[in-house]
């Protein structure tokens, strides 16, 4: 497989805080790619560097071959990187449909976006489809801060694959969604991983990741600690008592109920 | 069923932001000493439901009562007072104090230094992180443990009832855990839990009772056990039925 996103040795510190610490990610091309690691271990981070939001302080990104170290996030999309956040981004005061329509504009300015692909059939359709298949097409015309949190991470959802990136990065895609909800997104995933697109997702929800993902990196204190199929990280020791702990909690969880 | 029964009673709660209803008459019991969580699909009112607790969002219509006294019209303050704490949904910690200063002001409604003290004692004996990173900045924790200071924080006040929003969102496995170890260790502290949460078989499975709101109306209702083993409820809300879970687990 060809690598088509990568991430080299890459630094970063806030104050006195090292998020990063020579952190190198590979992502292939049509792959499905998990990032895990332990809460404040740089994941998010590491979205930012790779999507032009935070500069690293060390290290490189390359996309297809080009350097992207550094390139401005509006760059960074127009060539073809989508990403959601993991605390929602969306115009609160304009329409969840219209919130759709700035999200397939790359080049011109929103505003001029908006006009025009309001009044272009094709774009409108495609909106309404993924507001449909996330199920907030009935939402469509009310303005995008009523909706609640978890409405909020489907439309975001939908706003990236308008879109049309080739390779999306998802920031906890299934944290406050709907279980059922969840699986539906997860076969949507796979099936647009047919058609060619390639994925990066962060994600806790170890069932998701599992299932979905090709290849997982799981992320410790800043850097990589482990790369390999979902079985091989699953079962190794070091991620085990990082990131998943140990299998006793589980039954005492149980206890609760009964006791 | 006369008003004493329940710890909380809804009572046909009418409820919304302006834009129409979102909650179209709730009614159900939260009885004393357990956990009970509400669980269903995104935008069925579950967090608007708390809000209503917490004073947040005033009921159109309908009653709720909480150990005999209506909420239905009182401030959040008011209801502070009474003994109920709502940990929100979103992160909520003051980011540029300390630890230590984000939990001292969960007793903001308390004058006696002394008694403010010795929670705070019991409090940094709880949660560790309270005492190890009492000089820290909030906003330099991780997500996972920026939601332990706020649920040691809500206890500051000593509340009878702790109503939680989405308690497990975005934190990983094995704080995750630890997360619901904690919340069990409130209960048996003898706070009443009122839990909203899309971690919903973890969740039910720590229970005592279990709510479906669908549509902003009460579906279902029964111990954690029954809403987790109903086919229907498996299906349309907790990834499949329960045999499905197992025999791929």
């Amino acid at each position: 497989m060809t690598v088509l996103l990568n991430a080299q040795g890459i630094s970063r510190a806030f104050g006195g805080v090292q998020a990063l610490n020579l952190c190198s990610l590979n992502v292939d091309k049509g792959s499905i790619t998990g990032l895990i690691g332990p809460n404040g271990s740089g994941k998010t981070t590491l979205f930012n560097v790779m999507t032009g939001y935070v500069k690293p302080d060390a290290g490189s990104v390359s996309f297809d071959g080009h350097d992207i170290t550094g390139a401005r996030p509006n760059k960074v999309f127009a060539m073809g990187i989508g990403r959601t956040f993991q605390l929602t981004r969306i115009f609160a005061r304009i329409s969840v449909l219209e919130n759709m329509l700035v999200a397939t504009q790359r080049e011109e300015s929103w505003l001029r976006g908006l006009t025009r692909s309001m009044s272009n059939k094709s774009e409108h359709d495609a909106a309404m489809e993924w507001l449909d298949f996330v199920g907030i097409a009935r939402l469509a015309k009310l303005p995008a801060g009523s909706l609640s949190y978890g409405q909020r991470k489907l439309l975001e959802l939908a706003y990236v694959l308008v879109a049309d990136p080739d390779v999306i990065l998802l920031d906890e895609p299934a944290g406050g969604v709907n279980l059922t909800l969840i699986n539906v997104i997860s076969e949507k995933i796979r099936s647009l991983n047919k058609d060619g697109k390639t994925f990066l997702i962060v994600e806790h929800n170890m069932e998701f990741v599992m299932n979905l993902c090709d290849s997982v990196t799981v992320m410790h204190q800043g850097s990589d600690l482990v790369t390999g199929t979902p079985a091989e990280v699953r079962s190794d020791p070091r991620v085990l008592d990082a990131y998943l702990g140990g299998g006793d909690d589980e039954e005492e969880i149980e206890e609760v109920a009964h006791g | 069923m006369a008003e004493s029964d329940a710890f909380v009673r809804f009572d046909g709660v009418v409820a919304g932001y302006g834009g129409g209803d979102v909650l179209k008459g709730v009614t159900f019991d939260v009885p004393k000493g357990g956990v009970t969580c509400i669980v269903g699909p995104n935008g069925s009112g579950k967090s608007t439901l708390l809000k209503t607790v917490s004073g947040l969002v005033r009921p159109r219509l309908g009653e709720i009562w909480f150990k005999g006294t209506q909420l239905v019209g009182l401030s959040p303050k008011e209801i502070l007072r009474l003994g109920v704490v709502q940990v929100p949904q979103n992160h909520s910690l003051f980011r540029e104090m300390t630890v230590h200063e984000n939990v001292e002001l969960g007793a903001f409604l308390v004058k006696d230094k002394k008694v403010i003290a010795e929670r705070m004692a019991a409090i940094r004996e709880m949660f560790p992180i309270v005492a190890e990173r009492a000089r820290d900045k909030a906003g330099s924790l991780s997500g996972g443990q920026q939601r332990l200071v706020e649920f040691a924080r809500c206890l500051m006040l000593e509340p009878d009832l702790v109503v939680l929003d989405e308690p497990s969102m975005g934190l990983d496995p094995k704080t995750l855990r630890s997360m619901f170890h904690t919340i069990k260790m409130m209960n048996s502290a003898g706070r009443t839990v009122l839990l909203v949460e899309q971690n919903a078989r973890q969740a039910l499975r720590m229970s005592h009772f279990g709510v479906v709101l669908e549509n902003g109306q009460v579906r279902l209702s029964g111990t954690g056990t029954e809403v987790l083993n109903n086919p229907e409820i498996g299906a349309l809300y907790l990834g499949g039925s329960i045999e499905e879970t197992k025999s791929s687990s």
